[in-house]
């Protein structure tokens, strides 16, 4: 083994590190998409499809809501496309530091690029300046290894045995409680909370619209107060 | 209930290749263009845009009930929200609300 691929055996565990008390977070979500998926009628084989290639917590939840709802094939893709959005935005802010990976590499670091690994290599791959890409690459797959195996292991163990669980326990609301538990922590600031709130009110006033349409109209009204709101804080600041 | 076979695995299919595509598009195609202001302003506020709209019918006419509103669902969405919101904790948010919905439901019997 040569001495730069040591080093980037270090970061790599440092990432894994870094990572693993989010399979805190992340076990319970996968679980409990397991249950939800058994309990709408996907079978064994399109939940765990679902979960490896697309792990994304909360865009999967969206896509069995509007399922049960009989929603059109192209709206689900775009509501739960939607969702997943903000990782455009992952994306961008990796390239300063990911950028001049090797092609393969960026494939892996794309399929590895969720919520919980962008968020603790964005915090220390800047104050990392010393690392080669090699390292940075090891330290964000590395994190990604951490988290992965649980959320796909913990989806099976719900889709697997969630059949088993009599409905007084009342699972079909373990899905609402899942989205509240992504939602609550995420409304940091004032445009963030007007944001919610304005999805809610339009979302509610919208249902009238066929094919669950109302609910991509709100998202868009949402998001426009979201940005609004903050470029009124910050005009108020300065 | 049954499901559109052809549909799932559509749906399966295409948030794949696009979660894919999302996540790798500017580390991989785009490269070191830099996201417009505005741009970066919206794509803030999609998460909590989409999930909120999304999820307020779940909880006002839940389906375990047959569409009728529930105390013990409402109660456990509130602690879920409240305390999600006040430890900025996801896992916080999960026990609070199965813990509510249980225990709402034993006292109502």
């Amino acid at each position: 083994m040569t001495s730069e691929q040591t080093i980037s055996k270090s970061a790599f565990w440092e990432g894994y590190r870094d990572c693993a008390p989010f399979i805190l977070v992340a076990a319970p979500f996968g679980l409990m998409f397991g249950v939800a998926a058994s309990e709408l009628g996907l079978s064994l084989i399109q939940t765990m499809t679902m979960t490896v290639l697309v792990i994304a917590g909360a865009a999967q939840f969206t896509a069995l809501i509007l399922i049960e709802e009989h929603a059109p094939t192209l709206i689900i893709l775009a509501t739960a496309l939607a969702v997943n959005l903000r990782m455009a935005m992952y994306s961008a802010a990796l390239v300063p530091y990911l950028g001049k990976a090797r092609g393969r590499t960026k494939l892996l670091l794309a399929y590895f690029n969720v919520d919980q690994t962008f968020g603790v290599a964005s915090v220390r791959l800047p104050l990392e300046t010393q690392w080669t890409v090699a390292q940075r690459s090891a330290y964000f797959i590395g994190g990604g290894l951490a988290i992965t195996p649980f959320w796909i292991f913990s989806t099976y163990l719900g889709a697997a045995f969630g059949a088993a669980i009599p409905p007084e326990f009342s699972l079909d609301f373990a899905m609402p409680i899942c989205f509240i538990a992504i939602i609550a922590p995420a409304l940091r600031t004032l445009p963030h909370v007007l944001a919610a709130a304005t999805s809610v009110f339009a979302a509610l006033a919208l249902s009238w619209i066929p094919f669950s349409l109302g609910l991509l109209i709100a998202a868009a009204i949402a998001m426009v107060v979201g940005a609004q709101a903050e470029l009124w804080l910050e005009r108020r600041k300065s | 209930m049954t499901l559109d076979q052809t549909q799932i695995w559509i749906v399966i299919a295409g948030m794949a290749f696009g979660t894919f595509f999302i996540r790798w598009s500017f580390l991989g195609l785009l490269g070191d263009r830099e996201l417009p202001q505005w741009a970066l302003r919206h794509l803030r506020y999609t998460a909590v845009a989409i999930l909120p709209g999304l999820i307020a019918p779940l909880i006002l006419w839940p389906s375990g009930t047959g569409g009728e509103p529930d105390p013990a669902r409402l109660l456990a969405a509130v602690a879920a929200f409240g305390m999600g919101m006040w430890r900025k904790s996801a896992l916080w948010a999960i026990f609070s609300g199965l813990i509510t919905l249980y225990a709402v439901q034993y006292l109502l019997g």
